[in-house]
């Protein structure tokens, strides 16, 4: 299976991830949100992103401003993507929005093309339920920042092919990547473990253990991971981390992932991490 | 020292207490060596480097080419400082 023209639905952090991503392993990209203003700002960041890419990895290669645009296409129709050889779909964790999406694209998207899930909590046997191609539909949990994260957590779907877990395979193998292939439970192992830290971490706050700062030195100096859960939940968005909450909650009826009341009120507030400039943590305006 | 010299000194006086002043106050770190390695120390993750970066360019009307994306530019304050003083004198040279 050839992959060079790759769909991307949802240009939100991880959207752009995966699109700055592609863009900088020399593939293309037919990028479909909402609105004109939201994909401008997604291009402002892609592009950012690839001019900085090689700061932060030297294996990396420089891409220009030209060559990264010629490689885009922004668009607010899903049916552009009626023409690409693969679909990875970013759209928000809400299983309302996200079936919408997947009723639609079933009927655009040539019958051979595969789908794949991006996300974090939400089953991928269910999605594949509402399309005529389960076969065809595979879980990809991709890491933030999409573009420096080496393995991704790939999920099997109940009904999903061997040919659609090779297609996604060597489209991860052309980004550099690897895939870590799991079955199908609501938060897979990433997220059904990674999101009690960064919860409990809240509530340690809530309770006036110690700062935020604190909590991921602790985690970073004694642990050696490279990012506390605060930091952590900052980068991922403090919205999604609810709605990821939410989810397991939901899915597994089991208390211990009941969202801590700090985490939500911060989110209500709009204090939804980086991509606000302030969540546990501040980030200046750089 | 002439008074060239004197004006670049201050200047780069200027250019390092205001890049220790944006890392300080994103770190919550007061007493921060100006010679420290923020990243290979872990003062901050790597990500951290493109918020500096964007920082320099906008408060120092500066532009970092693909040639100066190399960490050693960005690691400390003097490092940084050294930097935008480089690219600035270029500017005006």
């Amino acid at each position: 299976m050839d992959l060079k023209r790759i769909g991307v639905l949802g240009a939100g952090n991880i959207g752009i991830g995966v699109v700055t991503d592609l863009v900088l392993h020399g593939l293309s990209a037919v990028v479909v949100d909402v609105s004109d203003e939201l994909l401008q700002c997604a291009q402002a960041k892609v592009l950012n992103n690839v001019r900085t890419a090689p700061l932060l990895s030297k294996s990396l290669p420089r891409v220009t401003r030209d060559d990264a645009m010629q490689r885009m296409v922004w668009t607010t129709r899903l049916e552009d993507v009626a023409s690409c050889d693969f679909i990875v779909e970013n759209v928000t964790e809400d299983w309302a929005l996200k079936q919408a999406v997947y009723r639609q694209l079933d009927r655009i998207a040539p019958p051979e093309v595969c789908f794949g899930v991006n996300t974090s909590c939400i089953s991928i046997t269910r999605i594949a339920g509402v399309t005529t191609r389960p076969a065809n539909v595979v879980g990809v949990h991709f890491m933030n920042p999409v573009h420096l994260m080496p393995t991704v957590e790939v999920i099997r779907g109940y009904h999903t092919s061997d040919r659609t877990l090779d297609a996604l395979l060597a489209l991860l193998a052309a980004l550099k990547k690897e895939g870590v292939v799991v079955e199908d439970l609501p938060g897979f192992v990433s997220n059904r473990i990674s999101h009690l830290f960064m919860n409990e971490a809240a509530f340690v706050l809530q309770d006036g253990v110690t700062t935020p700062a604190n909590i991921d030195q602790i985690f970073k100096k004694c642990f050696g991971h490279k990012m506390g859960p605060l930091e952590t939940a900052d980068l991922i968005g403090l919205d999604t981390v609810v709605r990821s909450l939410d989810v397991l909650y939901e899915s597994f009826q089991d208390p211990k992932y009941r969202c801590c009341p700090l985490l939500r009120k911060l989110v209500h507030a709009g204090h939804l991490g980086r991509k606000t400039g302030k969540g546990f943590h501040v980030y200046p305006e750089g | 020292m002439t008074a060239t010299e004197t004006q670049t000194v201050q200047a780069g006086d200027q250019v390092r207490a205001t890049i220790r002043q944006f890392i300080t106050s994103a770190i919550s770190l007061p007493n921060l060596d100006d010679e420290a390695d923020l990243f290979a120390s872990g003062i901050v993750n790597s990500l951290f480097a493109v918020q500096l970066m964007t920082f320099i360019e906008k408060t120092f009307a500066i532009e970092v080419g693909m040639d100066d994306l190399d960490m050693e530019n960005f690691k400390s304050v003097n490092a940084t400082a050294a930097f935008v003083m480089r690219k600035d004198g270029r500017r005006g040279g």
